[in-house]
């Protein structure tokens, strides 16, 4: 499967997901189960995404140690409420400057 | 919420363009795919080297949830036959927030049209614009550009995990349990299984408290 596969299969399939949302009957949504595993799902997707893609090469587990502390760094503009833009600027300066030091 | 979208589509194009995705084909996820978590998600186990068919299906794990909010704009944008096509594309976390928190149909419809229109130019533009500015850099992990996807993802989860009430508790668990499961799964199954399975700690935790 190329990536342009997975580009249009990925793009096919959130429309229909959309579309089948606006056209589904009603009484789905009554259904409480459906609605909490809605709103819980990402939750647990985006926080094994950030762990699969901060620790795991591949099968590999490894620590790359500048863009760890990227992301740490990244956790301590959140504690000190930075907007968004700052966030992700001091994860990749941090990332890149430890990477320049280190390398 | 123009601004950080904005700056949310260049850091997509930037990641998409360092995972090894070319710029068309960060391009055409932010044209026809238009939901941010899902090509995140996509682009994120490319860049890892994972498998395309696992990856695949965690973004349209996530773009399930994009359903659900159509199920709740139904009834409130009153659409109905040919005129839902193109309304569907248009259904995402911002426009159903904005639409939703509307006090009477008439602005939640005005609401969602004016959210959906904004946010489709800038997310494309910015797409682009970052997609750009990533692919004439020779190697992006050189300024941490690698970095900028966990770090969008953690933006984006952590005001859902602050927080002291009981629903904030049991959302950090499903994050903690999400990373640990993922992260136990790696050695064991091709790249990007272990995302999908993070969903077993949902499971798990709907099981423990039923509702």
């Amino acid at each position: 499967m190329t990536i342009w596969w997975a580009v249009a299969v990925t793009c096919a399939a959130c429309y229909v997901l959309k579309l089948a949302g606006l056209s589904a009957p009603r009484r789905i949504l009554d259904h409480p189960g459906v609605q909490r595993f809605a709103a819980l799902v990402p939750v647990a997707l985006l926080a094994a995404l950030i762990a699969v893609q901060s620790f795991a090469h591949g099968q590999a587990l490894h620590v790359d140690w500048p863009r760890t502390a990227g992301l740490g760094a990244a956790v301590v503009a959140l504690l000190l409420r930075a907007p968004f833009l700052v966030v992700l600027a001091v994860a990749a300066v941090v990332t890149a400057a430890l990477r320049h030091l280190l390398g | 919420m123009g601004i950080a979208v904005g700056l949310a589509g260049l850091a997509f194009g930037a990641a998409a363009v360092t995972a090894g995705l070319t710029v068309a084909q960060a391009c055409a996820l932010s044209l026809f795919a238009f939901t941010g978590a899902s090509q995140f998600a996509l682009v994120g186990v490319v860049a890892g080297g994972g498998n395309l068919v696992a990856g695949t299906a965690g973004a349209i794990l996530l773009g399930a949830r994009n359903g659900l909010y159509g199920l709740r704009l139904a009834g409130l944008l009153g659409v109905r036959g040919w005129s839902r096509l193109p309304v569907a594309h248009g259904v995402i976390d911002e426009t159903a927030a904005v639409a939703l928190a509307q006090p009477d149909e008439r602005s939640a419809r005005t609401g969602f049209f004016v959210t959906f229109a904004s946010l489709y130019l800038t997310w494309n533009a910015t797409t682009l614009l970052g997609a750009l500015g990533t692919s004439r850099v020779a190697d992006p992990a050189v300024f941490g550009l690698d970095a900028v996807g966990p770090a969008t993802f953690l933006a984006i989860l952590w005001p859902r995990l602050t927080g002291g009430d009981p629903e904030t508790r049991t959302l950090r668990l499903i994050a903690g349990g999400g990373a640990v499961i993922a992260l136990a799964a790696t050695p064991f199954t091709p790249p990007g299984v272990p995302v999908l399975l993070a969903a077993v700690a949902v499971l798990a935790v709907l099981l423990r408290r039923p509702r």
